[in-house]
C-alpha cells in the first residue's frame, strides 16, 4: 500500500503537468493536424494536398498568382516573356538565398526543372511538369524554358506546384536527404521532420517577401492525427489550433459550442461520375448508348444530395470542370432531375426493365449510396464496388469501369487544362475516347491567344455535356475549425497559406 | 528438451518462409507496382520504363529470391511511397507498436488472471458475475469507440492525459488500456475454466485435506496447471497485438507499425508491406514457439509431443 501511495505521489503531478495546454498564442506556435501521413516533404514526391501546403510554405515558385486578383506576379522571377510559342524566357530575382545560405540563381532553376522532368528521378506529379521539354541557362539570372508544343497555361503551373530546389544542396544530399531536411527559399524553414508524423516550421526572418508576405506566426507545429474525433478532442484540449476537412455534422456541433471559429469555404475539388461511353468494359455496355448516359444524368438528384448530405458552400456543377478555373464554360446542356424522363430514355434505348451495372467509388460512401438509390428508382441496379483510390485508379487505367464516382482537385491549378484535358485527351482514365473532344482540348492547351483557348475549351465542354460523357456532380467545400485566437481566411483554392495566418 | 526445441525451431522457420513466399506472390498479383510508383498523370511509356527500371518484368520467382537474399541481410529495399529505406522506417515505428503491445498484454494479464482465479474460487458468486460482466463488456465494445470514450473522459474532461501522440509517456496509458482490455475477456474466461477443472481434481482435494492454506493451493498448486492453455492464448494474443493494433494506433495517432501496414496496403507500397508481413509473421511464429517451449517447461508430458 505504501508503494502505491508513493507511486501516486510521483505520478499525479506529472499527469497534471502533461495536461497544461502547450498550444497557441502564448508561445507563438500554431498547432495544426494533418489527416493523413505525408509521404515525402518534397512537393515533387507526393501527390497530397498537405504536400502542396508545405511546398508553398518552405519553397517558392518562379511566379505567384495573387489569390485576391487572380493576376500573376513575379516571385523568384521578376519578368517573363514568350520569345516564341514554345520558349519562355524568365529574368530571375537577385539577392535571394536559400535557408542554408546557398545563393539563388539560374543554376537552381535549370537543375530543378531538368531533374523533375527526367523519368529516371521518379517525379510523382508528372501532370504538373510533362509540358516542359527542357530548361536552359542564359546567364546567371536568366533562364529559358522550352515547352513540348505551345503551352500557354505554363504560367499557372510556374506559379503553383513547380517550386525551385537548391541545386548544390540537392546534389549533395539527394532525395533521401531532402526527405529529412528540406531546404527552400520560402517564408518558413523546416526545423524538423519525422517522416509522415511531425513537421516543425520556423519563420524565415530573412525572407525576401516579394510576392508572398513574411510569415506572421513564429512556429507552425504539424502533427498527423488520422482520426477526426481525436482531432476534435485535441481542439477541445487546446493542443491543436487549426484543422480542415472536418465532416459537416461535426463542424455543426463545434460551431454550436461557440468556443471555436467554424468556416465553410468552397474548394476546387469537383465530384463526377465517369461513364464508360467508349465501351472499354465491353462493347455491349449500356453506357455506350447516349440515351442511357442522358438517363443517368436525369436520374440523379444532385441538388438534393448537396442540400441533404453536403451542406455548406458545396454547389451543383454542370460542366466537366470547376467554375473558378479558366476556360470552364458554364453555358452547356444541363440535365434536370427528372426520373420519369430517365425511365423514358431507358425504354427508348431498349432497357424498359432497366439493367444491372457495376458502380465504383473510393470515397464518400454515403454520397455513392444515395446515387445508387436514385439509379434504382429508374430501374438501374448499380452494384457498389468500394475500393482504395490507388487500386481503383489502376483498374480504370488498365481496363476501365462502367460507372465510377470520382473526384478531382486539379492540384489547385485554376485552369481547365488541369482537369478536362487530364481526363479527355485519350489518357488512361479517359472513358469517352472522343477524338473530336481530344482535338479541341489539345487546341485549347496549345493556343497562345486567350480567346482561342476559351473558344476551344468551350466547344469541348459543350460536346462533353451534349454527349453526357460525365455526370458533373458538385464542387466540394471544406470545413475549417480553428481556435478563437487564430486569424485566417480560407481561399477557394483550398491552399492554406501558413504565412497568411496570424493571431487575433 | 533440446531436441524438442530444435525441431520446433526448424518447423517455425519453414512456416516463416512459406508465409513470406505466399504473401510475395499474392501482393504482386494484387496490383501493378509500376502504376503506383509512376504517380498521377503518368503515361504508358513512363509506366513501362519504371517496370523495366525496377525489374518488375522479370519472373516472379527470381524477384522473390533476390528479395529474400537481401532481406536476410537486413535490406528490405526502398519504400515506393516514402522514398526511404524500409528497414529504417520499420525500426523507427516498431518500438511504438511493441511498447503498447507489451503494456497492453501486461494490463490484460494483471486484470484477467486474478479475476479468473477469483471467479473460479467463488463460482456463481457476485464476484464471478462481476468478472463475467467485465468480460462481456470487453468483448462487446468496439475498440475505436472505447478509445474515444476514454479520450473524452480522461483527456477532454479530466485533462489527465494527452488525447493523442506520445510526446509524453502518459500518452501510452489510454492505448494500453484499450488494447489490453480487448484481450482480457478471453484470458479471463480461459483462466476461470481451467481453474474450475483443476480445482475439482483429486490432488486439490488431497491438498485441502492435508490442511494446506487455501491461497497457497489456489495460486501454487492449481494455477500452475490451469495456466498452460492461457500461456498459449496470451502468446497468440500478443502476436495479434503487435500486428493488429491498427485501430488503436489510428485513434491515438501513434504511428506504429500497424498503422504503417495499413497505409502501405492502401498505397500499394510493396517493399514495406512485404517487410511488415515477414516481421509480423515472425512475431506470431516466435510467440507460438515461445508458448510451446514454456508449456513444455511447465508440463514435461508435452515434451515428447
Amino acid at each position: 500500500m505504501r508503494l502505491i501511495n508513493a507511486a501516486a505521489a510521483v505520478l499525479l503531478p506529472v499527469c497534471l503537468f502533461s495536461s497544461t495546454a502547450l498550444a497557441g498564442k502564448a508561445d507563438d506556435t500554431l498547432n495544426i493536424a494533418f489527416s493523413k501521413e505525408l509521404e515525402h516533404v518534397d512537393p515533387y514526391y507526393n501527390t497530397a494536398r498537405e504536400g502542396i501546403l508545405l511546398g508553398a510554405a518552405v519553397w517558392d515558385a518562379l511566379l505567384y498568382r495573387d489569390p485576391k486578383t487572380g493576376n500573376y506576379v513575379g516571385n523568384l522571377a521578376t519578368g517573363w516573356t514568350w520569345i516564341d510559342d514554345t520558349t519562355l524566357e524568365l529574368t530571375l530575382r537577385q539577392g535571394v538565398t536559400f535557408h542554408n545560405g546557398e545563393p539563388f540563381d539560374a543554376d537552381d532553376v535549370v537543375f530543378t526543372l531538368n531533374y523533375v522532368i527526367d523519368p529516371k528521378n521518379g517525379n510523382k506529379s508528372q501532370a504538373n511538369t510533362s509540358w516542359i521539354k527542357s530548361a536552359e541557362k542564359v546567364d546567371a539570372f536568366k533562364v529559358r524554358i522550352h515547352t513540348n508544343g505551345p503551352f500557354p497555361a505554363a504560367l499557372e503551373y510556374l506559379a503553383g506546384p513547380i517550386i525551385i530546389q537548391p541545386n548544390e544542396y540537392y546534389a549533395k544530399v539527394g532525395q533521401q536527404g531532402v526527405a529529412l531536411k528540406p531546404i527552400g527559399t520560402g517564408p518558413y524553414r523546416m526545423e524538423s521532420v519525422e517522416p509522415g508524423k511531425h513537421f516543425v516550421l520556423k519563420r524565415n526572418d530573412a525572407y525576401f517577401a516579394a510576392a508572398k508576405p513574411k510569415a506572421s506566426i513564429g512556429t507552425v507545429d504539424i502533427r498527423t492525427v488520422p482520426d477526426a474525433n481525436t482531432q476534435m478532442a485535441e481542439l477541445f484540449n487546446g493542443d491543436i489550433d487549426l484543422v480542415w476537412g472536418v465532416p459537416a455534422d461535426q463542424a455543426d456541433k463545434m460551431a454550436k459550442m461557440g468556443k471555436f471559429q467554424v468556416i465553410n469555404a468552397p474548394t476546387m475539388r469537383v465530384g463526377y461520375l465517369s461513364l464508360d461511353a467508349a465501351g472499354r468494359t465491353g462493347a455491349k455496355n449500356p453506357m455506350t448508348d447516349l440515351r442511357v448516359r442522358q438517363a443517368v444524368n436525369h436520374a440523379i438528384n444532385r441538388q438534393g444530395i448537396v442540400d441533404a448530405l453536403m451542406k455548406g458552400t458545396s454547389a451543383v456543377i454542370n460542366s466537366a470542370c470547376s467554375p473558378v478555373q479558366f476556360g470552364c464554360e458554364q453555358a452547356v446542356t444541363t440535365y434536370a432531375y427528372d426520373p420519369k424522363k430517365a425511365k423514358a430514355l431507358l425504354a427508348e434505348a431498349g432497357y424498359p426493365q432497366g439493367f444491372s451495372i457495376d458502380f465504383y467509388a473510393y470515397r464518400d460512401r454515403p454520397l455513392a449510396e444515395a446515387m445508387i438509390g436514385m439509379l434504382a428508382e429508374v430501374g438501374i441496379t448499380a452494384k457498389l464496388n468500394y475500393m482504395q483510390y490507388a487500386a481503383l485508379r489502376e483498374k480504370r487505367i488498365k481496363e476501365g469501369t462502367p460507372i465510377s464516382f470520382m473526384t478531382w482537385g486539379s492540384n489547385s491549378i485554376a485552369d481547365v487544362s488541369a482537369i478536362t484535358s487530364a481526363f479527355f485527351r485519350m489518357g488512361g482514365e479517359d472513358d469517352a475516347r472522343d477524338p473530336e473532344v481530344a482535338a479541341l482540348l489539345e487546341k485549347g492547351d496549345s493556343s497562345v491567344a486567350l480567346d482561342a483557348r476559351k473558344a476551344a475549351y468551350g466547344k469541348a465542354l459543350t460536346t462533353i455535356a451534349d454527349k453526357a460523357y460525365w455526370v458533373p456532380l458538385w464542387i466540394y467545400s471544406s470545413n475549417y475549425v480553428m481556435g478563437a485566437d487564430v486569424s485566417f481566411t480560407p481561399t477557394p483554392d483550398e491552399l492554406i497559406r501558413f504565412y497568411d495566418i496570424s493571431w487575433k | 528438451m533440446l531436441k524438442f526445441i530444435s525441431m520446433k525451431l526448424g518447423l517455425a522457420l519453414l512456416v516463416a518462409l512459406t508465409v513470406s513466399f505466399i504473401s510475395f506472390i499474392l501482393l504482386y498479383m494484387a496490383g501493378d507496382p509500376a502504376v503506383s510508383i509512376a504517380g498521377e498523370g503518368a503515361t504508358a511509356d513512363v509506366i513501362a520504363a519504371i517496370r523495366q527500371q525496377y525489374g518488375f518484368d522479370r519472373p516472379l520467382l527470381a524477384q522473390y529470391i533476390e528479395w529474400l537474399m537481401r532481406a536476410l541481410s537486413g535490406d528490405f529495399g526502398m519504400s515506393y511511397y516514402f522514398k526511404m529505406p524500409v528497414s529504417d522506417m520499420v525500426a523507427e515505428r516498431l518500438p511504438v507498436t511493441i511498447t503498447i503491445g507489451v503494456l497492453g498484454m501486461g494490463f490484460a494479464l494483471v486484470l484477467a488472471i486474478p479475476m479468473g482465479v477469483l471467479a473460479a474460487a467463488f463460482p456463481n458468486s457476485w464476484l464471478d458475475r462481476l468478472a463475467l460482466g467485465i468480460a462481456v463488456v470487453g468483448q462487446a465494445i468496439p475498440s475505436f469507440w472505447f478509445g474515444l470514450i476514454l479520450i473524452v473522459i480522461f483527456s477532454v474532461n479530466l485533462g489527465l492525459v494527452p488525447a493523442s501522440g506520445t510526446r509524453h509517456w502518459t500518452g501510452y496509458i489510454l492505448p494500453m488500456i484499450v488494447l489490453g482490455y480487448y484481450a482480457t475477456p478471453a484470458i479471463m474466461r480461459l483462466t476461470r475454466a481451467g481453474m474450475l477443472e483443476v480445482l475439482s481434481a483429486d490432488y486439490i482435494r488431497t491438498a485441502r485435506a492435508k490442511g494446506l492454506n487455501w491461497r497457497s493451493i489456489l495460486f501454487k498448486h492449481a494455477l500452475r496447471n490451469a495456466i498452460i492453455p492461457v500461456v498459449s492464448l496470451a502468446a497468440v494474443q500478443l502476436g495479434f497485438m503487435f500486428g493488429g493494433s491498427v485501430v488503436v494506433e489510428t485513434i491515438f495517432a501513434l504511428h506504429g507499425a500497424g498503422f504503417l501496414a495499413w497505409e502501405s496496403i492502401s498505397r500499394n507500397d510493396l517493399p514495406t508491406m512485404q517487410a511488415l508481413i515477414l516481421i509480423f509473421s515472425m512475431f506470431y511464429i516466435g510467440f507460438t514457439l515461445l508458448a510451446d517451449i514454456l508449456n513444455a517447461w511447465l508440463d514435461p508430458r508435452l515434451r515428447s509431443g
